[in-house]
């Protein structure tokens, strides 16, 4: 699973996209290296979803290059295919299926051998061994992000991309794909992520990118970003809880209600 | 890759069989208003009808009913692919090592399942309202080629409004005129019986063709031209539909 190249994981140049008159991508260039988290920041409608369907294969640039595990986007998509995953904004499950099934299909069009074997041992790791055989149109909105992101990550691809994966989430759910993210990243896969949650790439990511109108108008890590805007000031300021520590607070922590919704058949605990 | 094209279209093939497993209503209704067509064809309208022949009326309609069969059954074949375009599945399935034409070609193969199985349904209800047969199995075959070639054209236009459309009612409204075309056709009375320009509509679109193509088939009666011109108009409709299903996926995926 780790990347052996000591080239960047993926290596975006100049790579522009527009619809008619609509300049979607101006211009973007970054590197990832490999075993790295990436955090690339926007509001909506900067270009993050559309840069990250073109480094899937999912769409063509313009102009510029893509690279992704060293193979160029536009040149050799049947590479890129094979060694990344894709968790879109909208969990791709299938709800008709049981979530047992997604996994294993996901597994046969991977070609791996023992699909079922693999299918169980992502339902343990996500905590929905209890829930596999139950349609995934059943499961509330943070078990169909668990199988989403499970099913992404069958057959270990060394570069995964995660496009909002915490957006319409839960507290708890949210701290749960990022328990997730950290372990891909902690096993050193290439994690190439965007979210419009400031506190998320804080949390997550080694590098942080501000995609801005189409271009990447800052790209550093967390400590060099803060050094853009003046030194901190000591200030003394009352610690109140926030609503979400009380909330959490409340509820308990995250793996107690990941039970809890595996249990609840509708999911209306969320 | 090309050995994968098959297995990934195998695979992919038996994740939509399975929706229709789970949902039987989808041939259950597709076979709900042929056989009431039929019903009300045979026992209201049929003994007002003149075929000029001597066949009994169900055995004169039972082609084109089936053939309205088919119409109606697409409709869920671009529903189904409708629905994955619109969920982040195609997208799961255009992301991953998987030859871009098995995802396609497993909602064309299911149709074909689907479709034969709702045939079945209603050709087995005729067999209990009185159609009968001599047809021998050559015959038989011949029928069911056609049939299949019948189904694979429309499954194929099936494909552009499945792809084309943006919402769940265009995808099964495109296949009303479908389902229409046979009445304009000899499938229920003579086309001599309408006056000249709806007569010469009916003579030279596709469904009287196969429609008189099936009956001869199963009155063992010569099929003539006819069969030409049959097989003409749904190789025609195939190769097309398949031409612009394909273009427009071409499009859609790069």
């Amino acid at each position: 699973m780790i990347t052996k190249t000591r080239e960047p994981a993926i290596r975006v140049q100049s790579i522009t996209k527009s619809y008619k008159d609509l300049h979607v991508l101006r211009g973007v260039d970054f590197d990832v290296a490999a075993g790295s988290v990436f955090a690339l920041l926007g509001s909506n409608g900067a270009g993050k979803t559309t840069l990250v369907r073109i480094l899937s294969t999912l769409l063509k640039a313009n102009t510029g290059t893509a690279t992704v595990h060293g193979f160029d986007v536009s040149s050799a998509p049947v590479d890129v295919r094979k060694s990344i995953s894709l968790t879109g904004q909208f969990a791709a499950v299938d709800e008709v299926l049981t979530g047992r099934e997604n996994l294993v299909l996901v597994a046969k069009l991977r070609h791996l051998k023992n699909p079922g074997a693999i299918a169980d041992d992502m339902l343990a790791r996500f905590s929905l061994a209890d829930a596999g055989n139950r349609r995934a149109a059943t499961y509330s909105g943070g078990m169909r992000r668990r199988l989403d992101i499970a099913m992404s990550l069958v057959g270990n691809p060394p570069v995964v991309f995660l496009d909002e994966p915490t957006t319409g989430l839960d507290p708890q759910a949210r701290i749960e794909v990022w328990q997730t993210v950290k372990q891909l990243a902690k096993d050193g896969t290439t994690i190439l992520l965007t979210t419009q949650y400031l506190d998320e790439a804080e949390q997550l990511a080694d590098r942080i990118a501000i995609l801005h109108k189409g271009t990447i108008i800052q790209n550093g890590t967390l400590a060099e970003l803060k050094q853009l805007l003046p030194s901190a000031k000591v200030e003394y300021v009352e610690k109140q809880p926030t609503l979400e520590d009380v909330f959490l607070a409340l509820v308990g922590d995250a793996s107690d209600t990941a039970d809890e919704a595996a249990m609840s058949a509708g999911g209306e605990s969320r | 890759m090309t050995v994968h094209v098959l297995s990934d279209t195998g695979t992919l093939t038996g994740r939509s069989l399975r929706h229709i497993l789970r949902s039987p209503d989808t041939i259950i209704t597709t076979a709900v208003t042929p056989v009431a067509l039929m019903l009300l064809f045979v026992y209201v309208l049929g003994g007002a009808i003149n075929t000029g022949s001597d066949e009994s009326y169900i055995n004169y309609m039972l082609p084109g009913i089936l053939l309205i069969t088919i119409a109606s059954g697409i409709a869920y074949t671009a529903y189904r692919l409708f629905l994955d375009m619109q969920g982040g599945v195609f997208e799961r399935f255009q992301s991953m090592p998987i030859p871009r034409p098995s995802v396609l070609w497993a909602h064309v193969l299911t149709s074909l399942v689907a479709n034969l199985a709702s045939i079945v349904i209603v050709t087995g209800v005729a067999l209990i309202m009185g159609f009968r047969t001599g047809a021998s199995v050559a015959d038989w075959l011949a029928v069911v080629g056609i049939l299949i070639l019948f189904t694979l054209a429309l499954t194929w236009i099936a494909v552009i409004a499945g792809l084309s459309v943006k919402t769940v009612d265009g995808a099964s409204a495109f296949s009303y005129p479908l389902i229409f075309l046979p009445f304009i056709s000899s499938a229920f009375v003579p086309t001599d019986s309408m006056p000249g320009p709806v007569a010469w509509f009916a003579d030279n679109q596709p469904v009287t063709s196969i429609v008189n193509t099936l009956r001869a088939l199963f009155a063992q009666q010569h099929v003539g031209n006819d069969i030409w011109i049959a097989l003409a108009w749904c190789a025609g409709m195939l190769v097309a539909a398949y031409a612009v299903a394909t273009a427009i996926y071409r499009k859609k995926t790069s």
